[in-house]
């Protein structure tokens, strides 16, 4: 009886096992390996040393692609929680029709990217899009964009805030109504301000909540793909050039398999160390 | 007053988040020359644009690879995560906090890290090209598994030894007494797991490059892409709403259950 269960255990936990050996043990193996290989997969492969990392370090594309995630993270994290938040504080009122809010507010959430990509290359065109004509009738100039490469990517970062922000706007919804309703009370009674409120009670409350906001978003910024390569191929100027993109190019159109590994398993392991970076900073600070 | 100024802002916020895909389906709808004059309701109403791209791209074909790829991942991922999830839960042997703890460490693994082995995977065992691609790597996440494992972790031990002494075996228990006292969990899983290969792009555009195996998400990309959607901006706009359609419906219809269902997946980190 207790040896039949045994088996059953193992029997159950085998797909697992058969499936984490196959598709992620052996690739992340098998990815260190390349990394010291030149292959264009139908030709033999070529040992070459610690020449991929040597031209890793010094390849102005993969530089680029580095800095062009921190401009879409740099105005994609402050965006989004800002938004997120401003928006789950007025949901978490008493209001009428806060569900038809919430709904739409999520609606981008489910939609695939690739729509969201499309509709917006539409919203941003210069002559015709919806934006510029809208700036022009409130009295602006037309902006360029997507044609512009200062603007190109902060035009992404404020698309994928548009597309995520409902999500998080749950997310902070489900950490406000987690706040002690006792504690806004007594603090009334004290003479507290709204604002002294939100800053004392409620912030510290969804700390946690701002911590998953920001490494979600991380994750995503780095995991940028079909937003430029849709929208812009990467340009104009390699402004919108990101880091899966550029891997995805050396892979599938240069068949550069080895150094395309090579940029994976750095790519990877600078995402793991923001990761790790951020939590430190954040998980440390007293609020 | 001070109501009336919130209402104010949900309002315009609403609309930012709403007139986009409003546009986008009237313009889909409008003669192409008079796309750049379409606000709300569609300019010169045609659906020319749906019958040429009917004409011109398998998209039908696609919508049915594109369910049946997602479908069979879903059902999958079910089987296997909550077997695995049970086992970790409920049963004791040996290797399982090991194999719980690499559990928690490959689901930080970014997906960046396997891309290009997996790949050269599938070139090995000669799936490119074909739906073995799209489902077999998928069949199994770490976060179901984390998630069904939560869930059996809340359930009575009464049930379990109950079954036992009627003489089920473990399969038995998991899927005929465990399944029917979990659908909520089932539900949020499904969900997550169906969106998830649902709007996937990345890996089929790498594994896949026949037209008639290409999922919808997939072939609607390639088209905006490329160059025959060239000067076409309202066959793009309906290729994009027809992407767009089944979700949308899926969304009204069950709206509570995916705003549940992903609020669940955020919190994985």
């Amino acid at each position: 009886m207790k040896n039949n269960r045994t088996i059953s255990s193992y029997l159950l936990i085998s797909p697992y096992l058969l499936h984490v050996l196959v598709f992620v043990l052996f690739p992340v193996g098998f990815s260190l390996f390349l990394s010291f290989h030149e292959w264009n997969i139908i030709g033999p492969m070529k040992y070459v040393g610690t020449a991929n990392y040597e031209k890793l370090f010094q390849d102005q594309y993969f530089i680029k692609s580095l800095r062009n995630t921190l401009v879409f993270l740099m105005i994609h994290i402050p965006l989004q929680i800002i938004i997120a938040l401003g928006l789950a504080v007025i949901l978490n009122e008493k209001l009428w029709f806060r569900a038809f809010f919430r709904g739409a507010f999520f609606m981008p959430v489910v939609v695939s990217g690739v729509v969201v990509t499309i509709l917006w290359q539409q919203l941003y065109g210069f002559e015709m899009g919806s934006i510029n004509t809208f700036l022009m009738w409130l009295g602006f100039e037309k902006v360029g964009w997507l044609i512009d490469p200062v603007w190109a990517m902060p035009s992404i970062a404020i698309m994928a805030t548009w597309k995520n922000v409902g999500l998080y706007v749950i997310l902070f919804l489900v950490g406000l109504q987690s706040v002690p309703k006792s504690l806004y009370e007594a603090s009334e009674l004290e003479g507290a301000t709204r604002w002294q409120q939100f800053w004392h009670i409620t912030l510290p409350v969804i700390n946690p909540t701002v911590i998953m906001v920001m490494i979600l978003s991380t994750i995503g910024g780095f995991s940028l793909f079909i937003e430029p390569y849709v929208m812009t191929g990467g340009g104009p100027l390699n402004s919108t050039l990101s880091s899966v993109l550029y891997i995805y190019k050396q892979g599938f159109f240069y068949y550069h398999m080895g150094y395309a590994a090579t940029l994976g398993l750095v790519l990877a392991l600078i995402i793991l160390m923001v990761v790790f970076i951020q939590r430190l900073v954040i998980e440390r600070k007293p609020t | 007053m001070r109501k009336t100024i919130l209402y104010i802002l949900l309002g315009l916020f609403a609309f930012a988040f709403l007139y986009p895909f409003i546009w986008m389906i009237s313009a889909s709808l409008s003669e192409e020359r008079s796309i750049a004059h379409v606000t709300l309701w569609p300019v010169a109403f045609s659906f020319n644009h749906y019958i040429k791209l009917f004409q011109s791209i398998p998209i039908a074909r696609s919508l049915f690879n594109s369910i049946f790829v997602a479908s069979l991942v879903t059902f999958g991922v079910l089987v296997f995560s909550s077997m695995v999830g049970y086992a970790l839960a409920r049963h004791r042997f040996r290797g399982r906090n090991l194999i719980f703890y690499f559990l928690l460490f490959t689901m930080t693994l970014p997906f960046q890290l396997t891309l290009i082995p997996n790949y050269i995977l599938m070139v090995e065992f000669g799936w490119t090209n074909s739906f073995a691609a799209l489902i077999i790597p998928g069949l199994l996440n770490a976060f179901a598994i984390i998630l069904f494992r939560q869930h059996f972790l809340s359930i009575p031990q009464d049930l379990i030894d109950a079954a036992r002494i009627d003489g089920c075996n473990e399969f038995r228990i998991l899927f005929q007494v465990l399944w029917p006292v979990s659908v909520p969990t089932l539900i949020t899983v499904g969900i997550i797991t169906f969106m998830t290969i649902w709007n996937d792009v990345l890996w089929p555009i790498i594994v896949i490059r026949e037209e008639n195996l290409m999922t919808m998400p997939q072939l609607v990309t390639l088209f905006a892409v490329g160059g025959r959607s060239l000067g076409q901006i309202g066959m793009k706009l309906a290729s994009a709403t027809l992407l767009a359609l089944p979700i949308i419906i899926a969304y009204l219809i069950f709206q509570k259950h995916f705003i549940q269902s992903m609020a669940a997946s955020g919190q994985k980190e």
